[in-house]
C-alpha cells in the first residue's frame, strides 16, 4: 500500500530538480499565508460576496488585471531562466528537457494567460464606462468568462509542480505533441488549460460585441464612438471568428491523444501540417486581437495628452476594420517553408505586406495628432511615444520576414524571435501598460507615482533594445530558436551576454512597477475630480472609482469626445440639462460562474491524467450548474432613487 | 404620483423586454461561432476524406436506409419545433409543451439511430483509430450528435420551466433560442448529409 502511494507520488509530483522543490515550498508557504490572512481577518465572507460572486464589470476587470500581472511575473521568470542559460556557451544551469519546458510555458503563459487577461482587464474596466453603459450586455456571462480563464490558467500553471510541464513549444506542434512522442500529462495540461480559458475568451468576444452594438448611450452613433471602444469592437469580431478554430484544433489534438485518432499523427493517414494550418488560422488573427486594443489605447492617450482631437478618426476606424478582415488571410506566412508552392506563398507574402498599410496609416495619424499639440509627458504618453519607433522597427522586420524566399533563411532563427518580441512587447505590452497607467486612477481612485513610473519606463525600454537588438544579428549568424546551449566556436557569446543583460534590465523595470504600485497605494495622489488627465471621453465624467451603477443619469452624447464637449459647454456657462433620477436596474451577484469553473477545472484535471471518472464527474458538475442557472428566475434588482442620491452625495456629486 | 408609479412599472417591463431581445441577439452570435466550429470540422473532414490508409471507405460503411431515416427524422423534428413556436405565439402552453415533447422524441430517435450506426461501424472494425478519414468522420458527425443531445437535455429543462411559469417574456425568449438552435442543427445536418453521406456513397 505504502509502496504504491510512493510510486504514485513520484510520478504525480515533479521531482528531482532543486528549482522545483524551491517552487513547491514557496507555493505551499504563499497558500498558507493567504489562508491564514483570510481566516485571521475573517475575510472569507467578504471575499465570496465582493469578489468571487461579483458580476460587476469593474471588479472583474480588476481581477483580470491582478491575474495578468501575476502571470507576467511567472512568464518573466521563465524568460530570465532562459536568458541565464543562454548567457554564455555551455552553461549547465538548465538541462535540455527543462529548457524545453520553460520556453513552452513562457510563450503559452505570455500569450494566453498574461496578454489575453490584461486585454480583457482593459475591455472590462473601460468599455462600459466609455460608452455610457451601466454594465456589459451579459454580466453573468462576463463572470463565467473570467472564472473560466482563471481556472484554465491555474490548471496550466500547476503542471510545473504536478505531472510535469508541456514541452512541445507554445503552439504544441504535432507529431511532437502526439502520444507517440509525448505520452505524459504535460501536453494534456496544455490542451485543457487553454481550452477552458479559450471558451471564456470566446464568450467575452460575444459579450463585448453586443455591449458595444447595443448598450451605447443615446446620441453615441458608431462614428462618434471613442477609438478604444472601436478597437474592442474590431478585436471582438476577430475573437468570434478565430477562437472556434482554436477550440476545434485543440479538441482534435486531444482526440488523437485520448481516443487514438489519427488527425495529426505520422501514420494511418494523419497529417501534422493540418494542425499547423489550423492553429495559425486562429494564431494569426490572435496577434491582431491582441494588438488592435493596444492601438485603441494609444489613440485615447495621444489625444488626451496632446490636448487635441485624434487626427484622422475615420481612417483610424477603417484601418482597424480592414486589419480585422485581412488578419484572416495571412496565416501561411508562419510556415512558408512548408513548401505549399510559389503561388500560395506569393499570395500570403503579398497579403502580409498589405496588412502593413493600414497599420502605417495609424502610425501617421498618431504622429499628426501630436504635431502642434501641447504634449504632456506623463507616463502613459511616454509608453505611447516609445511604442512608435519600436513598432515601426518591428513592422519593418516583419515585412522582411514576409518576403517568402528570404524567409527560408530567417525561418525559426533568432531574427524571428527578435521580430515577434518587438511587435508583441513594443506593441501589445507597451500598449497595455500605457492603458493601465492611464486608467489606473479610474480603477482605484488614485494615480501611480510618476517618478517611479519613469524609472520603470526607462529600464523597460533600454532593457528591451539591449535584449532584442542583438538577437536580430544572432539570427543572421545562424542561431536558431529553442537551442538550449551552444559552443564557444560559434561566436555567439558576446551578443548573447548582452541580450541577457537586457532581459535583466526589463526585470528590474518590472520590479520598479511593483514598487510603484505598492508605494502609490499608500502615497499616490488621490483623484477627487474623476478627471485627473483633463481627458475627453465619458469614463472621465464620473467619479473615480466609478460607483456600482457607473452613471447615475445616462449621459446624452453630442459628438466625438463627448466629455470634452460637455466640459466646453460648462465653461461657456451652459447648464447641463437636469434629468430626473430613476431606479437603476442591476444584475444580482451569483456563485454559479465560480462553482461551474471549478467543475471545469476538475474535468480538465481528470482528462489530463486520463482519469475518465474524474473528467466525467467534472462535466456533470458543469451541466448541473448550467441547469441551476437556467432555473434561476430572480436574477436582477433595482437600486432605489434614494440610494443613488446618497451614493452620489457621498462622492461629492449633486444630482 | 400615480402617473409616476405607472411610468416606472412600464419602464420595468420595457427593461425586461429589452434584455430578452439582447439575449436572443447574443444567441445569434453564438450560432455564428458554432458555424465556424462546424466549418473547421468540415474542412478537416474534406482534407482527410481520402486518407483511408487502406481501411474502409465511405461507400463500404455508410448504409443508405440508416442515414436517410436519420435525415427525415431530424427534418421532421425541425418542423415540429416550428409548430411548437406557433403554439407559443398563440399562447397555447399545452400545445407548446406537446409539440416540444414530439420534437424531443424525434431527436431521441435520431440519436438512437446514430448510436446504432456508430456501433455497427465499430463492430465492422471501422473505429476512430483506424484511419484519418474515420477520425474525421466520427468527430464531425459525433460533434453534431453531441449538440443534439445537449439540445435534448436543454429542451427537457425548458418543458419543466414552461409547466411552472407558463408563457412569459422570459420563457418565450428561451423557447425562441432553443428553436433557433434546433433549426441550426438541422441546417448543419443538411450539409453533413450532402458532404459526408451523399458524397461518400457516390
Amino acid at each position: 500500500m505504502l509502496e504504491s502511494i510512493k510510486e504514485f507520488a513520484s510520478t504525480f509530483f515533479v521531482t528531482g530538480d532543486p528549482l522545483i522543490y524551491g517552487a513547491d515550498v514557496s507555493i505551499a508557504l504563499t497558500s498558507l499565508a493567504i489562508l491564514f490572512v483570510l481566516t485571521y481577518y475573517k475575510k472569507w465572507g467578504w471575499l465570496w460576496r465582493e469578489w468571487l460572486t461579483t458580476v460587476d464589470h469593474k471588479k472583474i476587470g480588476i481581477m483580470y488585471l491582478i491575474a495578468s500581472l501575476l502571470m507576467l511575473f511567472r512568464g518573466g521568470v521563465d524568460a530570465l531562466l532562459m536568458r541565464a542559460q543562454l548567457a554564455l556557451p555551455g552553461v549547465e544551469f538548465l538541462h535540455a528537457e527543462h529548457y524545453n519546458e520553460i520556453f513552452t510555458t513562457h510563450g503559452t503563459i505570455m500569450i494566453f494567460f498574461m496578454a489575453m487577461p490584461m486585454m480583457f482587464a482593459l475591455f472590462n474596466i473601460v468599455v462600459p464606462l466609455q460608452i455610457g453603459a451601466r454594465d456589459v450586455a451579459y454580466p453573468f456571462l462576463n463572470a463565467v468568462s473570467f472564472w473560466l480563464f482563471m481556472m484554465g490558467a491555474m490548471l496550466f500553471n500547476i503542471s510545473f509542480v504536478i505531472g510535469g510541464s508541456p514541452n512541445a513549444g507554445w503552439l504544441s506542434y504535432p507529431p511532437l505533441s502526439e502520444m507517440s512522442h509525448n505520452p505524459g500529462p504535460g501536453q494534456n495540461f496544455y490542451i485543457w488549460g487553454i481550452q477552458i480559458s479559450g471558451i471564456g475568451s470566446l464568450a467575452t468576444g460575444i459579450n463585448f460585441l453586443v455591449t458595444i452594438l447595443k448598450m451605447r448611450a443615446p446620441g453615441m452613433k458608431l462614428m462618434k464612438m471613442p477609438l478604444f471602444s472601436w478597437s474592442v469592437l474590431s478585436s471582438s469580431i476577430m475573437i468570434i471568428f478565430a477562437f472556434p478554430i482554436l477550440t476545434v484544433t485543440l479538441a482534435l489534438l486531444f482526440i488523437d491523444r485520448y481516443f487514438g485518432a489519427h488527425f495529426f499523427t505520422m501514420t494511418q493517414g494523419g497529417n501534422p501540417m493540418m494542425y499547423v494550418n489550423l492553429i495559425w488560422m486562429w494564431g494569426h488573427p490572435e496577434v491582431y486581437i491582441l494588438v488592435i486594443p493596444a492601438f485603441g489605447v494609444f489613440s485615447e492617450i495621444v489625444a488626451t495628452f496632446s490636448k487635441k482631437r485624434i487626427f484622422g478618426y475615420k481612417s483610424m476606424v477603417f484601418s482597424m476594420m480592414i486589419i480585422s478582415v485581412m488578419s484572416f488571410f495571412t496565416w501561411v506566412h508562419h510556415f512558408f517553408t512548408m513548401g505549399a508552392g510559389a503561388d500560395v506563398n506569393a499570395f500570403f507574402a503579398v497579403s502580409t505586406m498589405a496588412i502593413g498599410i493600414p497599420t502605417g496609416v495609424k502610425i501617421f495619424n498618431w504622429l499628426f495628432t501630436m504635431f502642434r499639440g501641447r504634449i504632456q509627458m506623463k507616463t502613459p504618453m511616454l509608453w505611447t511615444i516609445a511604442f512608435v519607433p519600436c513598432f515601426v522597427i518591428g513592422g519593418a522586420t516583419g515585412v522582411m520576414l514576409a518576403v517568402a524566399p528570404a524567409d527560408y533563411q530567417y525561418h525559426n532563427s533568432y531574427f524571428l524571435i527578435a521580430h515577434f518580441h518587438q511587435v508583441i512587447i513594443g506593441g501589445v505590452v507597451f500598449g497595455y501598460l500605457a492603458g493601465i497607467y492611464y486608467w489606473w486612477p479610474k480603477m482605484f481612485g488614485f494615480s501611480l507615482n510618476e517618478k517611479l513610473g519613469k524609472w520603470a519606463f526607462w529600464f523597460w525600454n533600454i532593457g528591451f533594445y539591449v535584449c532584442f537588438m542583438p538577437q536580430y544579428a544572432l539570427g543572421f549568424m545562424g542561431m536558431t530558436r529553442r537551442v538550449y546551449t551552444y559552443g564557444w566556436d560559434l561566436g555567439w557569446a558576446p551578443l548573447n551576454i548582452i541580450s541577457s543583460i537586457g532581459a535583466l534590465l526589463m526585470g528590474i523595470g518590472f520590479i520598479f512597477q511593483v514598487w510603484q504600485i505598492s508605494y502609490s497605494i499608500k502615497h499616490g495622489e488621490r483623484d477627487k475630480t474623476g478627471d485627473p488627465w483633463n481627458a475627453r471621453t465619458l469614463e472621465w465624467s464620473i467619479p473615480s472609482p466609478a460607483p456600482l451603477y457607473n452613471f447615475a443619469i445616462v449621459p446624452e452624447v453630442k459628438g466625438q469626445d463627448a466629455w470634452w464637449i460637455m466640459k466646453e459647454e460648462m465653461k461657456n456657462g451652459e447648464e447641463p440639462k437636469k434629468a430626473e433620477l430613476e431606479p437603476i436596474h442591476m444584475p444580482k451577484n451569483s456563485g454559479i460562474p465560480f462553482i461551474m469553473s471549478v467543475f471545469w477545472f476538475i474535468a480538465g484535471f481528470g482528462f489530463t491524467f486520463t482519469w475518465t471518472w474524474m473528467g466525467v464527474v467534472g462535466l456533470i458538475g458543469v451541466g448541473l450548474c448550467l441547469f441551476a442557472r437556467s432555473f434561476q428566475y430572480d436574477t436582477d434588482y433595482y437600486i432605489p432613487v434614494d440610494e443613488v442620491k446618497r451614493t452620489e452625495a457621498s462622492l461629492g456629486r449633486v444630482v | 404620483m400615480e402617473h409616476a408609479v405607472t411610468h416606472h412599472a412600464h419602464d420595468h417591463h420595457d427593461h425586461h423586454e429589452e434584455h430578452e431581445q439582447l439575449k436572443v441577439l447574443g444567441f445569434w452570435i453564438f450560432l455564428v461561432t458554432d458555424c465556424i466550429l462546424f466549418a473547421t470540422l468540415f474542412a478537416t473532414y474534406v482534407v482527410l476524406r481520402t486518407h483511408t490508409d487502406g481501411g474502409p471507405i465511405g461507400k463500404e460503411i455508410f448504409e443508405v436506409p440508416g442515414f436517410v431515416a436519420e435525415t427525415f427524422i431530424l427534418l421532421t423534428s425541425s418542423f415540429t419545433s416550428g409548430l411548437a413556436t406557433l403554439a407559443m405565439h398563440k399562447g397555447n402552453v399545452k400545445g407548446l409543451i406537446g409539440w416540444l415533447i414530439v420534437t424531443a422524441a424525434l431527436g431521441l430517435g435520431f440519436i438512437g439511430l446514430e448510436i446504432s450506426e456508430f456501433a455497427n461501424m465499430v463492430q465492422e472494425g471501422a473505429t476512430i483509430s483506424r484511419s484519418a478519414f474515420l477520425s474525421a468522420f466520427f468527430t464531425l458527425v459525433g460533434t453534431h450528435g453531441l449538440h443534439v443531445s445537449v439540445g435534448l437535455l436543454w429542451m427537457i429543462g425548458l418543458m419543466v420551466q414552461l409547466g411552472r411559469y407558463g408563457i412569459t417574456t422570459v420563457t418565450k425568449r428561451k423557447i425562441t433560442t432553443i428553436s433557433l438552435y434546433w433549426h441550426f442543427l438541422d441546417v448543419v445536418w443538411i450539409f453533413l448529409f450532402t458532404v459526408v453521406y451523399l458524397m461518400g456513397v457516390m
